[in-house]
């Protein structure tokens, strides 16, 4: 049995090394251009229909707004009112997840059963966190390696490092054991079960995990910004 | 050469023990909060948001370990 990103087109050439189109780039592709047309969509929509600023708004704006709202609502409360800016991001990293997890649904492999996929993403975290924590707090930010006395700079430092990478190996390890799970099962039944049988496993891993995972990242995320960039005393 | 495939099989199940250590330390997590729901029911929503999220930092731990079986059984480093 083979769990690996199988390739299927070669792309172009960097030094005699072919990168390939893999089943993951592949899926990547194909939720980039759902998630880009359903923009467009709500963008045109949203210009045609008039939404308008009322107490209870309907069918569609009801829907957007609540999930904005409470994405936004998320990060205020947790990172604080100035960071709140962030919620355009981590919406967007949420809603990423989400669909990259329900892709075994259709029938794809899941492009966060990936490394490629979740590395970059904690690596944005990172990123996000330093940036933010040296901008938002200068010299606070930097004495916060040496609590409680200098000789804990080391620990402190190990203990950064480690964050993009627990945050990368939960999501693919969870996601890829999902898939393994759901591909054993299916290549132990015979064909005539494969229709019902496998539903609660597609109900656990996919739904339920699929959707906690990216809750827990997107949170995660949140949580280690606002230990390091939110202003104390707010 | 059999000698090392053996090994790296075993060192993959050995790796997974991880999971039943972890396995123990969310039953007790969900133990103490069902204490805390019985003694305060109104806090539950609250006491399931932590306990969900504890549960899955926790869970990274148990992921490691899957990751390193994955590893060894699928692209072992030591065999190439």
């Amino acid at each position: 049995m083979d769990f690996n990103n199988k390739k299927i087109l070669p792309l172009f050439e960097i030094n005699g090394q072919t990168v390939w189109m893999t089943q993951s780039i592949l899926g990547t592709w194909i939720i980039m251009a759902a998630l880009i047309l359903f923009t467009v969509f709500v963008n045109i929509y949203m210009r045609v229909k008039k939404f308008e600023d009322v107490p209870k708004p309907r069918s569609l704006q009801n829907v957007l707004e609540v999930a904005v709202d409470s994405m936004h609502n998320l990060v205020r409360d947790n990172a604080g009112n100035d960071l709140g800016w962030l919620g355009g991001y981590f919406f967007g990293v949420f809603v990423y997840i989400v669909c990259c997890n329900y892709a075994p649904l259709l029938k794809l492999r899941p492009p966060t059963a990936d490394i490629a996929t979740t590395l970059p993403l904690a690596l944005n975290t990172f990123l996000l966190i330093h940036v933010l924590g040296l901008v938002k707090r200068k010299g606070e930010y930097l004495k916060d390696y040496v609590k409680p006395m200098f000789l804990f700079l080391p620990i402190h430092l190990i203990g950064e490092l480690a964050r993009p990478i627990s945050l990368a190996l939960r999501l693919f390890g969870n996601l890829l054991g999902g898939m393994i799970m759901i591909d054993l099962l299916y290549h132990a039944l015979p064909l005539y079960f494969r229709i019902a049988l496998p539903v609660p496993l597609h109900i656990y891993f996919d739904i339920f995990i699929g959707a906690l995972q990216a809750f827990i990242f997107t949170f995660l995320s949140i949580t280690f910004i606002s230990e390091h960039a939110s202003v104390e005393g707010e | 050469m059999e000698f090392a495939y053996a090994m790296s099989a075993l060192a993959a199940g050995i790796s997974v023990i991880s999971s039943g250590i972890v396995g123990l330390g969310q039953g007790i997590a969900t133990g103490k909060a069902a204490e805390a729901i019985a003694r305060q029911p109104e806090a539950k929503g609250s006491i399931m948001s932590t306990l969900v999220i504890g549960i899955a930092v926790a869970e990274t731990t148990a992921i490691y370990g899957f990751v390193i079986g994955i590893l060894l059984l699928f692209a072992n480093p030591l065999l190439k």
